[in-house]
């Protein structure tokens, strides 16, 4: 693929119409309000609503997100109010991968504003926006980066001649400083008193010219977020937090096992009589209650006597679905001739994509509409959904998209908002509900258990080919990203199969040259709740690559990180893996029971290299850690990105130490243990995602200088983090891991019982005070 | 319903609510204190940590009838006021190191690592590596490597 964007190739999401000049509106209004534009300057032969990329250049899934989200660019506005603020209604969903930081930074940079100045709010759904409305793919930045600088350059160039205009002089002759326009005698007026002037009578069309990358100043620099205050302040609102009157919290009693319904309740009016509680009923997931504390709502659902019918996967076990994807797995082809191979199989257990913000929102249904609050990533599809459940028209329903407490995946999908509108519409009355954590683990979305067999034929150092089958219980992509595929397919040569094989095939790049080959990804239906979970099918997948590609290196008596090195296509892949190389000394003696891992990915336009020191030494894998495990110790991380143009460095180092826990977690403790149709694990004592006791102590990230255009970052480093693990692992412990997470085995905890489905609240904290 | 009074945030409140009632639903559902965040309700996430008479623990886990009249809760919402400032030093160094990301588990961070800093002081020595690998607060983020970063800066400074 062709990664040679200067700073003045073509960039996505936008027309250009030169050198960084494009076409932009300033919309009709009584205050200056700008767009990006969608057609080429005059003079340029396409035709209106003609895309700039060529179709055939489509190589990965990002892509195809940037070009399902081109057509209506247009419709995302700068607004410039007389206060001398700007702001700007985001349509992605803000989880914590700082996207309002990075796009307030875009706006401050090309209108020559102080970040504090710019006002990034999440927009309501807003169904003319079609594909252009979907967090995920790590696609935000990528898609966003040239729409919002247009509709920001514009401005300023409106703002630029309405000065001009009233102190009587050529725009030339003018500079802008911290949001106010000066000329050389000293005369200025700032974007607040110019913003009404500045606006049009009727929407125009006009070219503006970008920033050169060159004069950057606030694109690049490392900025802290732009929500930090809040977040330290307790002041930051999440949904539960919103004061939506009389919405009352809610809570569901849900089945012991997976989707299991209710077949009859032995005492609802008994337990709408609780104290606090108001209301008590069946819906589709098992029995709302509603009550004047989320505590009584707990008291209530471990009152209620209720008759269960079955779920979609009674019965079933680990090993049950293990058996399932055995016979689902796609023969390997034969190995080509003379060829010698190394073959490998891989399990990696069902995962929780548990935020720690459990699944919530408050819906507020009247007859004839509808009212919603949630963190939302595919609000659209969730506006559509909700209007179906409840039978009103779409238009009746308006969803408003709140901060989310974090998403790794979950907040894809809208199982609270679908079951807060059923409840309130039930009740009669707002609600604000909320998932228990032992629901949240149990009954909510997984990253499915997927088996991945590698196979590596070679002769001698020449690898002739590569084979990857990949197999799972189906992920499902229901959000969102199925339909931006299904609509792009028609236009794009090569995109055809099932939603999920067409992600899969665009989301895998091929880093090595292995010569020939193929992956395949085969999927089982089965009844459970799954989702993407951050990074989707990489982390597996680039786990038993990077685990084979050791393994080969070994037999052939190569190190690890020469033989990868010599098999990457490119200079910027080899770039990053040689800088973890050399900062994390690899190769350096390391005692026993200890080892470096390395591994290297590339997705989302970006590259990563990880490199990681484990310490598998007794006296550390057995550490007495109340209440959870210790295990092997990750003691020291060095991470090297290129994400082509890092807009905020600060956040995209958040961003792979956030992704690096992941990866740890993966490698080493984050497991749910399957039994009898329902998940053992009910809370974070039982899941273990990474904590305090499994940081690396040393942890570097390295920002390369980058090719100019901006690649997605949110999910990159989790893949290489877990490989890079399951490397090292493998090398300290002289093993071929082949289970993950490798402690799956016996679970250690004694699971909480399914009936009641919520657990006790505990009494004693006053006794554990510290 | 039986009334239940207590020190909140420097003020006295009296709610009237059951009992049995655990006090982060007393902070969010009737009082309006939304800081404190609901990770787990049984004392393992510790997104609701704040302290009672300047210790750390989870109002999840306290029924609100167990508090005396004097006691005094402080929450994420009156931590800047213990020290006569508009922020307290460990959220300033929180600032400083752009801990946060979604920020959901971060006020249970500040009120730990606060209790944590002061509980060490007491003993009369520093904050240790394995002081930092016992803070049981769950980030789903993983912002871990900055809370450690950020300790040391707000330890320092207060």
């Amino acid at each position: 693929m062709s990664r040679t964007a200067g700073p003045d190739a073509s960039e996505p999401g936008a027309h250009p119409v030169g050198r960084r000049r494009f076409i932009g509106y300033v919309l009709a209004g009584t205050t200056l309000v700008t767009a990006a534009g969608l057609l080429p300057a005059a003079g340029a032969a396409a035709e209106e609503g003609a895309r700039a990329a060529d179709l055939t250049d489509v190589v990965d899934l990002n892509d195809v997100m940037t070009l399902a989200a081109e057509p209506t660019a247009y419709l995302i506005r700068v607004e410039v109010h007389d206060d001398g603020t700007v702001s700007f209604a985001l349509p992605r969903a803000e989880v914590g991968q700082g996207i309002t930081t990075s796009t307030a930074m875009l706006i401050a940079e090309e209108m020559d504003l102080p970040v504090d100045r710019v006002r990034v709010t999440l927009a309501d759904a807003r169904p003319e926006l079609l594909f252009n409305q979907l967090t995920g793919g790590s696609n935000t930045t990528i898609s966003t980066y040239t729409p919002v600088r247009v509709a920001a350059a514009l401005a300023r160039r409106r703002l630029l001649e309405a000065a001009a205009a009233e102190l009587g002089t050529g725009i030339d002759g003018l500079t802008v400083r911290d949001g106010v326009v000066s000329d050389g005698s000293g005369r200025s007026r700032d974007f607040g008193s110019l913003a009404a002037a500045a606006a049009s009578a009727r929407t125009e069309r006009a070219e503006v010219r970008l920033k050169a990358p060159g004069d950057f100043t606030v694109i690049g620099a490392p900025r802290g977020r732009v929500d930090a205050l809040d977040a330290v302040t307790g002041r930051k609102k999440f949904a539960m937090d919103l004061d939506v009157p009389d919405a009352l919290p809610t809570m569901v009693c849900r089945a012991p096992t997976i989707n299991g319904t209710v077949g009859s309740v032995a005492n609802l009016e008994e337990v709408a009589r609780m104290p606090g509680v108001t209301d008590a009923g069946v819906v589709s997931t098992g029995v709302a209650v509603r009550a004047a504390t989320f505590g009584q709502c707990i008291d209530a659902v471990r009152a209620l006597d209720v008759s269960w019918e079955a779920g979609t996967v009674d019965g079933m076990s680990d090993d049950d679905v293990l058996r399932d994807l055995g016979r689902a797995e796609a023969p390997m082809l034969p190995r080509p001739p003379f060829s010698s191979t190394v073959d490998e199989k891989f399990t990696f257990h069902f995962r929780s994509n548990s935020a720690l913000e459990p699944n919530c929102a408050i819906a507020d249904v009247r007859p004839g509409s509808a009212e919603v609050w949630a963190g939302l990533k595919a609000p659209i599809v969730a506006r559509g959904a909700i209007a179906a459940r409840l039978g009103l028209p779409p238009g009746a329903v308006t969803v408003h998209v709140t901060e989310s407490g974090g998403s790794f995946g979950r907040k894809l999908f809208f199982d609270a908002a679908l079951e807060a509108a059923e409840a309130s519409r039930l009740f009669g009355k707002p609600v604000k509900l909320m998932w228990h954590r032992a629901d949240d683990t149990r009954q909510g979305r997984t990253q499915p258990m997927a088996t991945s067999r590698v196979r590596i034929s070679h002769i001698g150092d020449r690898v002739l080919r590569y084979d990857q089958r990949h197999t799972g219980v189906s992920t499902d992509l229901g959000h969102g990203f199925g339909d931006v595929i299904t609509a792009m397919a028609a236009e794009i040569p090569g995109l055809d199969g099932t939603f999920a094989q067409v992600f899969f095939q665009l989301s895998q790049a091929t880093s090595y040259d292995f010569g020939l080959g193929g992956r395949l990804l085969n999927e089982v239906g089965r009844g459970f709740n799954t989702g993407s979970m951050r990074n989707v099918y990489s982390p597996n997948v680039v786990c038993a690559r990077e685990l084979v590609v050791d393994r080969l290196a070994r037999e052939l008596g190569r190190d690890p990180y020469e033989f990868r090195r010599d098999h990457l296509k490119d200079e910027r892949s080899r770039a990053v893996l040689d800088k973890v190389a050399e900062v994390g000394a690899w190769g350096r003696e390391m005692p026993p029971d200890t080892a470096q891992g390395i591994a290297f990915m590339h997705e989302y336009k970006a590259d990563c290299a990880v490199l990681v020191e484990i310490d598998c030494r007794r006296e550390t894998v057995e550490r007495p850690v109340r209440n959870g495990v210790a295990g092997p110790r990750v003691t020291k991380v060095v991470l090297a990105v290129d994400v082509g143009l890092a807009v905020n460095p600060l956040g995209l180092e958040a961003q792979m130490q956030g992704g690096v826990m992941d990866g740890i977690a993966l490698a080493l403790t984050s497991g749910l243990h399957l039994e009898d149709g329902h998940f053992l694990e009910a809370s974070w004592d039982n899941y273990f995602y990474t904590r305090q006791w499994n940081v690396p102590p040393e942890f570097e990230v390295i920002v390369m200088p980058g090719t100019g255009e901006p690649g997605g970052a949110g999910e990159l480093a989790v893949a290489p983090a877990q490989a890079a693990v399951a490397c090292a692992y493998g090398r300290a412990t002289g093993t071929m891991p082949t289970t993950f997470p490798v402690n799956h085995g016996e679970p250690s905890f004694e699971p909480v019982p399914t009936v009641p489905p919520v657990p006790a609240p505990p009494a004693d904290g006053l006794d554990h005070v510290d | 319903m039986p009334e239940h009074t207590f020190r909140l945030n420097g003020e006295q409140v009296t709610v009237d609510v059951a009992g049995d009632v655990r006090l982060l639903w007393v902070l969010r559902d009737l009082l309006g204190v939304t800081g404190p965040k609901y990770g787990c309700g049984v004392s393992v996430c510790r997104a609701c940590v704040s302290h009672v008479n300047g210790r750390a623990f989870t109002p999840c886990t306290v029924p609100v009838e167990q508090l005396e009249e004097t006691d005094e809760v402080t929450t994420i919402e009156g931590l800047p006021a213990t020290v006569g400032a508009d922020l307290h030093p460990m959220q300033e160094a929180w600032l400083e190191h752009d801990v946060s990301q979604c920020g959901y588990c971060q006020p249970g961070q500040i009120m730990a690592a606060v209790a944590l800093v002061r509980r060490v002081a007491e003993e009369g020595r520093a904050i240790t590596e394995a002081d930092l690998d016992g803070i049981r607060n769950i980030c789903r983020c993983g912002t871990y490597n900055r809370i450690r970063e950020a300790i040391r800066t707000g330890a320092a400074r207060m």
